[in-house]
């Protein structure tokens, strides 16, 4: 009946938790364990120029955080994410064209890490389907409606 | 015990699905009212009794935290908040599905008691299919997935629950969507009971839409709630990641919504008969496939899908089998179900055929993004597709859609011409092409952006036409349903064009005291202090945040950090104003006394999710409108009733009834029942 437990040792167990929590921060001890490395620097923090960051930030928003499930890496906490986001900025900053960071990024983790789709041997049909989608839709129109017109 | 009972109760639910099949599959075989026919609507019933203990005694084992189940121990925690303890009866596979099967049970029972309108034989073969889709269910939960085992030894203490999943609005998040990809499954039923005795009437359609229009209500705020919770969960600020569980639920509603339009044209003029049919099927096979996507482990990899394939073949043979069978069905009868009425391009009904094709069309790409990378997967090549592909793609189809939307009710049934609305037309592209002008000089937008926010502009005009020169109080409450759910379409577009074109983005490291600006906000951090909760604890960030000179307000984001299991979440902040939303997520330590800490400025933001309600609150009207005329009707309808089975003949043409046409003649004088001797 752990449901019923009294209130006064629920409340001291809040009270040891805030102090465990105190003592974590006044020790600056790290949050999580597994998280030794402190991040990059441009993991967390936005280049000076705003137009930079946008190009930046751009290009971000279409690059996949090869950890997580789904994330851009501009969207995730994961601490490669934080990495791949300092590695895009400190290159945007370098003056390198955004395409040219794709480009390397890609030779480096494979296709899977740019959401922008290429046309290639493998992705084709992600194109011609769509095609072939405006096709059968014309065609429904046309066979419902152009001969009665 | 009650672990034991609960899952007694289900074969016993499992059981009766099996009876109702058999009885309704022989009765309807067999074409005249057997005594087996009389089974057929109680054993419904018994059967959603049966599988609502069964849930109910999963709730009771979490509640009490019975750790000598097995689902119990692994997924929950003596310590968490009984609203937690709860949830997590459904927040994991077992559960999920044993929620799943007592929906569709409950609806099915809710069908047997109350649907009296049909013909005996068709809702027979109604039920008979809806039995048969449970059965397969019951089959998965009882072979595979037994959510009541037991463990050997009970556990010390249960491995606590998904922090990220400890949230109310997660908690009922599944359940919303389960209603409503349940709902479907009744659609389903419907459909397939129509195929069988070829009764595809506007009655039919009536019958089926409340169901329709209550899945696809459920599914609206599933997929709101889902998205919002997205947003202040994650803690970046994104809202739609197109992640394949996403549009997992996005597919069954977006099949539900041509759908629901489809089976208004039927109800209204008997037309679209097998659109509509195939819509039903197709909907409720986008529920299945979103299931067999989120359950069997298919999306983390495909080839640990592979390796440990139980569950997931289990879901895929069901899949083939019920979406094969009703495809098969339906190739075979869908010749032999007439087109039913026509109608011009310039019809309320031309307008609604663009509506189906494009929303099929859409459902086709979003189908394609998902299961493209998991196919290209299989043969270890491993492709990305996101937002990239999607946005664009989507864009071609949705713009030509919305565009339609906007003049389609204004447009009468049948036949009319579209010079007779030729005013509201220019109206509406003067707003269209004022806003892109206006937008595309004052601001630096990109182009989807900028062509959401002034389909939006138009849209929001274009909702409201309907109504014009109509006496208010006389509309009807399905039409102000409509309405209410275009206007709610064009809201929800404005806020994600506005989103995506204006959000302004802050990342900064700050030491107490020290202020940052994003947007029009200045943003100080006061003080970092130490919290804890009842199972977590969390360093929080005291932010305040003001415009210019005026009023701080307060926010307080925290970094939690839960130890059952370990994880550590961001616990967002938002600071909701009329014109937008602040966003605040405190980050980990910079190391030198330093903060990080993540601010959003984001305009207009919340009008995703209001559109969203807006959009759900239209089908809610649709639905109390079309009940209540319903129920208004039904005296009326029951005293015309013989009088309308006389006209009928008059009513179908020729080319409908084909060579049964005089077989219909001789048994008509008989018993007057056509829609037996139609086959």
């Amino acid at each position: 009946m752990t449901a019923l437990r009294p209130f006064s040792a629920a409340a001291l167990r809040q009270a040891l938790m805030a102090l465990m929590a105190l003592l974590m921060l006044s020790l600056g001890a790290p949050l999580l364990a597994q998280q030794s490395l402190p991040p990059a620097p441009y993991a967390n923090r936005q280049l000076d120029d705003p137009a930079q960051e946008a190009i930046a930030h751009e290009l971000m928003a279409t690059l996949r955080c090869l950890e997580c499930q789904s994330q851009a890496i501009n969207d995730s906490d994961s601490p490669m994410a934080g990495d791949m986001r300092h590695q895009v900025r400190i290159s945007v900053a370098s003056g390198e064209h955004p395409e040219a960071i794709r480009a390397w990024l890609m030779e480096r983790y494979g296709d899977y890490v740019s959401y922008t789709p290429q046309v290639s041997a493998t992705t084709w049909p992600l194109f011609v389907v769509p095609l072939l989608i405006l096709l059968v839709a014309g065609a429904i129109f046309w066979r419902r409606f152009a001969r009665r017109a | 015990m009650i672990a034991e009972l609960g899952l007694a109760a289900l074969w016993l639910a499992a059981a009766l699905a099996g009876l109702q099949t058999i009885a309704g599959f022989l009765s309807v075989r067999a074409g005249t009212t057997t005594e087996l026919g009389g089974l057929i609507r109680p054993a419904a019933v018994v059967q959603g009794v049966f599988a609502g203990l069964s849930f109910c005694a999963l709730l009771y084992v979490f509640a009490i935290t019975d750790l000598s189940v097995k689902l119990v121990a692994s997924h929950s925690h003596a310590l968490k908040p009984m609203v937690f303890k709860l949830s997590g009866a459904w927040g994991n596979h077992e559960g999920s599905m044993l929620l799943w099967v007592t929906v569709m049970a409950l609806a099915g029972a809710l069908i047997a008691v109350v649907e009296r309108r049909l013909p005996d034989r068709t809702m027979q073969a109604v039920l008979a299919a809806q039995g048969f889709v449970a059965l397969g269910f019951y089959a998965f939960l009882l072979l595979s997935s037994n959510p009541f085992e037991r463990l050997p030894i009970p556990a010390a203490e249960g491995m606590g629950l998904n922090p990220l999943l400890q949230d109310i609005g997660l908690a009922f998040h599944p359940p919303t969507l389960y209603f409503g990809y349940v709902g479907l499954s009744i659609a389903f039923s419907f459909a397939v009971g129509a195929l069988i005795t070829r009764e595809v009437t506007p009655a039919f359609a009536r019958a089926m839409r409340p169901w329709v229009l209550g899945a696809w209500v459920f599914l609206t705020v599933g997929i709101t709630a889902g998205s919002y919770w997205a947003y202040y969960e994650l803690g970046w600020g994104g809202w739609w990641f197109w992640d394949p569980v996403e549009n997992a639920s996005l597919m069954p509603w977006l099949a539900a919504t041509a759908l629901l339009h489809s089976v208004s044209v039927l109800a209204a003029r008997d037309a679209l008969r097998v659109w509509t049919i195939m819509l039903g099927v197709v909907a409720f096979s986008m529920s299945m496939l979103g299931t067999f996507l989120v359950r069997s482990g298919i999306l983390t990899s495909v080839h640990s899908f592979a390796v440990d394939p139980e569950r997931g073949t289990f879901i895929l043979l069901l899949l083939a089998l019920y979406i094969g069978g009703a495809l098969l069905l339906f190739a075979l009868r869908a010749s032999t179900i007439s087109e039913g009425k026509r109608f011009a391009i310039a019809s309320r009904e031309g307008a609604l055929v663009v509506n189906n094709v494009m929303l099929s069309a859409i459902l086709a790409i979003v189908l394609l993004g998902t299961l493209y990378p998991l196919l290209t997967e299989a043969f270890d090549i491993r492709v990305s597709v996101g937002p990239p592909y999607f946005n664009p793609v989507g864009a071609i189809f949705v713009i030509p859609m919305l565009l339609v939307m906007a003049v389609g009710p204004l447009l009468r049934w049948r036949e009319d011409r579209f010079a007779r609305i030729s005013r509201e037309m220019i109206v509406l592209g003067a707003i269209l092409v004022v806003a892109l002008v206006l937008i595309a000089v004052l601001g630096d937008v990109a182009l989807l952006p900028l062509l959401g926010l002034a389909v939006a502009a138009m849209l929001t005009v274009a909702s409201f036409l309907p109504l014009r020169g109509r006496k208010l109080t006389r509309v009807p409450i399905a039409t102000w349903g409509m309405v209410v759910a275009h206007f709610g379409i064009a809201v929800a577009l404005f806020g994600m064009a506005s989103e995506s074109a204006f959000t302004k983005e802050r990342l900064a490291a700050l030491a107490p005291g020290d202020t940052t600006q994003v947007g029009q906000w200045a943003v100080t951090l006061d003080a970092i202090v130490p919290v804890a909760g009842p199972n977590w604890t969390a360093i929080e960030g005291q932010l305040s945040a003001r415009i210019g000179d005026g009023e701080p307000i307060s926010m307080r984001p925290q970094s939690r950090t839960f130890w059952a299991p370990p994880q550590v979440t961001a616990e967002s902040v938002l600071a909701t104003r009329w014109n937008g939303q602040l966003y605040a997520v405190m980050g980990e330590s910079a190391g030198d006394g330093r903060w990080q800490v993540r601010l959003w400025w984001k305009p207009f933001v919340t009008l995703i999710w209001y559109g969203g309600l807006l959009v759900a609150l239209g089908g809610v009207l649709a639905i109390i409108g079309r009940v209540r005329d319903d129920l208004k009707n039904r005296s009326v309808l029951r005293r015309a009733a013989e009088r309308r089975e006389d006209m009928r003949p008059e009513d179908m043409r020729p080319e409908d009834m084909g060579s049964e046409d005089m077989a219909y003649e001789d048994m008509r004088s008989e018993d007057m029942r056509p829609e037996e001797s139609a086959l």
